[in-house]
C-alpha cells in the first residue's frame, strides 16, 4: 500500500459506518415497512463492504447473496402479501418506549465501556493467516537425540480468502455444517407447515378431489395430535 | 487501516439500535428486520476479531450466523402471516395468546 492509498480504509470506513449507523436508525424510525426494509438492505450492503475491509471477502459475498438477496426478497415479499394500507390505524410505538429506549441507551453504554482503547487492537495482525490453507503430510522427522519417528507435517500455502474458509468448513467444521443444514430443512419444513393456510368453502368446490382428500388426512392427523 | 475498537464500536452501535427497534416498535415485521439488524452486529464483532487474531474462526462462526439468520427469518415470516390471518393485524400487543 503506497503514501496515497495509505489512509483509504478508514476514510472508507468512516463514510460507511456513517451511512450504516444513519440507515439503522431509520429502519426504526420509518412507519413504512416497505421503506424499512429497504434501509435495511442498504445497512446489509454497507456491513458487507465494512467486512470486505476487514479482509472477509468470502462473508461479505454471502451476506450480498443471502442477506441482501435472500432475506430481503422475503422480507418484501412478505409486506406485498400482507397488503399494509387496509391494516388499521395504529400508534407505531409501543406502550412502553421510555422503558425500551432506556434499554438500548444502557445496552450501548455497557458495551462502549467494556470498548478499552489499545486492549483490542493490533496494529500489525498476521493477516495472511486468513488466506492460508494448511495441507497435512506425513514426514520421517529426526529428533534432536537422533531417533526417526513420523509425524505430522503441516504445509501451509497462501490461497485466497474463500478458498480458505472453503477448507476450514468443510474440513474442521464439517460436523456444524451438517447441522446448519440439517437445521435450515427443519426450519423450511416448519415455514411451510406454519404459512399454510385452510381452504375456504368458495375454494374447495375449485380445488381437484386428490388435493382435498389430502387435506382432509392432514386434518385428521392434526386432530388426533391435539386430541 | 480502522482499529478493532472502531468496529466494535460501530457494532455497538448497530446491535443498541437494533435493540430499541425490537422493544419500541410495534410492527411485528419491523420487529423482525431488527432482530436480522442485531444479528449483523455480532457478525461484524465476529470477522472484526477474526482479523484481529489472524484467525479463521470468526468468519465461519459469521457464516453460521446467517445461516440461522435465515431460518429465523423464514421460520418467522410465517408466524406473521399466520397472526395477519387470525387476527388481520402484524401488531405485537395483539399477540398475546399462544392458541389463535
Amino acid at each position: 500500500m503506497d503514501e496515497l492509498t495509505q489512509g483509504m480504509p478508514l476514510v472508507v470506513f468512516l463514510i460507511i459506518g456513517t451511512i450504516a449507523v444513519a440507515s439503522s436508525i431509520l429502519v426504526v424510525a420509518m412507519r413504512n415497512p416497505v421503506h424499512s426494509a429497504l434501509f435495511l438492505l442498504l445497512t446489509f450492503l454497507c456491513v458487507a463492504v465494512l467486512f470486505v475491509i476487514r479482509e472477509a471477502e468470502f462473508v461479505a459475498a454471502v451476506q450480498v447473496l443471502v442477506y441482501a438477496g435472500g432475506i430481503m426478497v422475503l422480507f418484501l415479499f412478505v409486506v406485498m402479501l400482507i397488503n399494509v394500507r387496509h391494516l388499521p390505524e395504529e400508534r407505531v410505538m409501543s406502550r412502553f418506549w421510555k422503558g425500551g429506549f432506556a434499554v438500548g441507551l444502557g445496552i450501548f453504554i455497557l458495551f462502549a465501556a467494556l470498548v478499552r482503547p489499545g486492549v483490542y487492537h493490533d496494529p500489525n495482525p498476521n493477516t495472511k493467516e486468513l488466506r492460508t490453507v494448511r495441507t497435512y503430510r506425513m514426514r520421517n522427522v529426526r529428533q534432536a537425540d537422533g531417533t526417526v519417528i513420523r509425524k505430522r507435517v503441516a504445509r501451509p500455502r497462501v490461497v485466497g480468502n474463500s478458498e480458505a474458509v472453503g477448507m476450514m468448513l468443510y474440513r474442521d467444521y464439517l460436523v456444524p455444517f451438517e447441522v446448519i443444514s440439517l437445521f435450515l430443512l427443519v426450519a423450511m419444513i416448519g415455514a411451510i407447515i406454519i404459512g399454510k393456510r385452510e381452504l375456504s368453502a368458495d375454494e374447495e368446490e375449485t380445488t381437484p378431489a386428490f388435493i382435498l382428500e389430502r387435506t382432509e388426512t392432514e386434518r385428521e392427523v392434526k386432530e388426533s395430535f391435539s386430541a | 487501516m480502522p482499529s478493532t475498537e472502531a468496529y466494535l464500536m460501530l457494532s455497538a452501535t448497530l446491535f443498541a439500535i437494533g435493540l430499541v427497534g425490537v422493544v419500541v416498535r410495534r410492527n411485528m415485521i419491523t420487529v423482525l428486520m431488527c432482530v436480522e439488524l442485531m444479528l449483523n452486529a455480532v457478525n461484524i464483532n465476529l470477522v472484526a476479531f477474526s482479523h484481529r487474531l489472524a484467525s479463521l474462526e470468526g468468519q465461519i462462526f459469521a457464516i453460521f450466523v446467517i445461516a440461522i439468520a435465515a431460518g429465523e427469518a423464514a421460520v418467522g415470516l410465517a408466524i406473521i402471516i399466520q397472526l395477519y390471518r387470525a387476527k388481520s393485524s402484524i401488531n405485537v400487543d395483539e399477540a398475546r395468546t399462544l392458541n389463535g
